[in-house]
């Protein structure tokens, strides 16, 4: 059975970790793939890098993936996120589900991606054209720091567009 | 190749010979309840505390992932029964909460001679060379012989240990599995440790990511500290460094797990103060 979560150095392998959730049982697969885009709130992104403190991820994200079996029902999940250095167009996060029907293999996707943004020790790099490189919701709230839910510091400006 | 371990602490017990909630006693500046989780935290995937079904709030234990008993008054042989119908394809490293003497150097023996092949592994008692069953190795073949031996009428986790074919070790450390039951015992076990007083420092790790390493100019740092908290030791540290973010915005992880900035820090903790994330 595959490992609901994994870091990888290399390109993420996506029909590898799909046919790991083929299930005969099965009839709807859904999946979502972060990809590295050339613009974050108005500059543009040459390439970026991601850094995790992978121990407490790894349990963190095992948690995620099994809130999604037992909330939606589904049968399995997966996920892989990229560390290191990524150019555009590449591949950052993949999450995939299979479940009897689509409709819980399309909810338990949006939590794990959403849950996996919120609550993950990952941290992002960005390298911009102008020269200038920045750690993604840290650096324009170090001098103000506003009031978070208690439970999940996350981006104080306009949330990643995905 | 072994199964997965997991780690189970044993705190779903009435205490009724000590007269208080063993889970609470405070060993070394942390509950016996903590220190026994962080005990097992650098030898399982995940750990988790068994508790009654009217236990799952309490202030305590509600800080920690949670398996719920399935049977009652059946003493603490229901906890590894629990945990085993939830995670059956795992090996057990099961402590109970009354071992305030229990050190790492002990648990480390155990994990080393830890026989997989056999039902559980676990330590001879010094004392009258029984079976200690509640600081051992249960590995996922032993569910069923577990599931039947209750279903006999018998709950005695020794007495299973007894009979069963299992790894038995001598204890590298005869007073580490004294376990403490009544006040008499504990107070016993606590003059062994000198008494409990806080210490006025403790050796820690910290971790630094992204901002807060390049910040800090280093990945890692060991040090003696007099902080007592990870809210008292960010702020030390924020005096040495150009620590642009404020703990507001952080979330502090202790020995791999999300903890609370009021925790009292022991001596070897591994910290973690995690800026705002970004993942996916």
């Amino acid at each position: 059975m595959t490992a609901p979560f994994r870091f990888v150095r290399v390109p993420i392998d996506v029909s590898a970790l799909r046919g790991a959730l083929a299930d005969p049982a099965c009839g709807g697969y859904a999946a979502f793939e972060g990809w590295v885009r050339d613009h974050n709130e108005g500059q543009r992104v040459r390439h970026l890098e991601y850094e995790a403190y992978e121990p407490l991820a790894v349990r963190e994200a095992e948690r995620i993936v099994e809130e999604a079996v037992a909330r939606f029902g589904i049968a399995h999940a997966a996920c892989a996120h990229r560390v290191g250095d990524l150019r555009i167009g590449e591949l950052a996060v993949w999450v995939g589900v299979s479940a009897t029907h689509r409709d819980e293999a399309f909810r338990a996707c949006r939590y794990i991606i959403d849950e996996i943004k919120h609550r993950l020790p990952i941290w992002k790099k960005e390298h911009y054209a102008n020269g200038d490189s920045g750690w993604v919701n840290c650096e324009r709230c170090a001098t103000a720091p506003r009031a978070h839910d208690a439970g999940h510091p996350h981006g104080h400006g306009k949330p990643d567009a995905v | 190749m072994s199964a997965p371990l997991y780690g189970l602490v044993l705190a779903g017990g009435r205490s009724s010979r000590m007269g208080q909630d063993k889970a609470a006693l405070r060993v070394g500046g942390r509950t016996q309840l903590e220190q026994a989780m962080t005990l097992l935290a650098p030898h399982v995937a995940r750990a988790f505390v068994s508790v009654r079904p009217d236990q799952r709030s309490e202030a305590l234990r509600g800080r920690f992932e949670q398996i719920e008993d399935t049977r009652e008054n059946l003493g603490p042989i229901a906890g590894i029964i629990a945990a085993q119908e939830r995670y059956p394809d795992c090996a057990w490293l099961v402590l109970a909460c009354d071992l305030p003497l229990l050190d790492a150097a002990t648990l480390e023996f155990l994990l080393r001679a830890r026989a997989p092949e056999r039902l559980a592994t676990a330590f001879r008692s010094s004392h009258d060379r029984l079976p200690e069953p509640l600081c051992a190795v249960y590995e996922p073949a032993s569910r069923g012989a577990l599931a039947a031996y209750v279903a006999r009428g018998q709950n005695c986790p020794r007495k299973f240990l007894l009979g069963a074919d299992v790894q038995l070790i001598d204890e590298p450390n005869p007073r580490a599995l004294d376990n403490a039951n009544t006040p008499e015992e504990y107070a016993s076990a606590m003059s062994t440790l000198d008494g409990a007083p806080v210490a006025a420092t403790r050796r820690v790790t910290v971790q630094y990511f992204a901002l807060l390493r390049e910040q800090a100019g280093r990945g890692t740092e060991s040090l003696v500290t007099a902080a007592r908290t990870p809210r008292e030791l960010y702020a030390e540290l924020a005096r040495r460094y150009p620590f642009s973010l404020d703990p507001a915005v952080l979330r502090v992880a202790i020995n791999s797990e999300f903890g609370d900035w009021s925790a009292p820090l022991a001596d070897g903790d591994a910290i973690v103060f995690i800026p705002p994330v970004a993942g996916g």
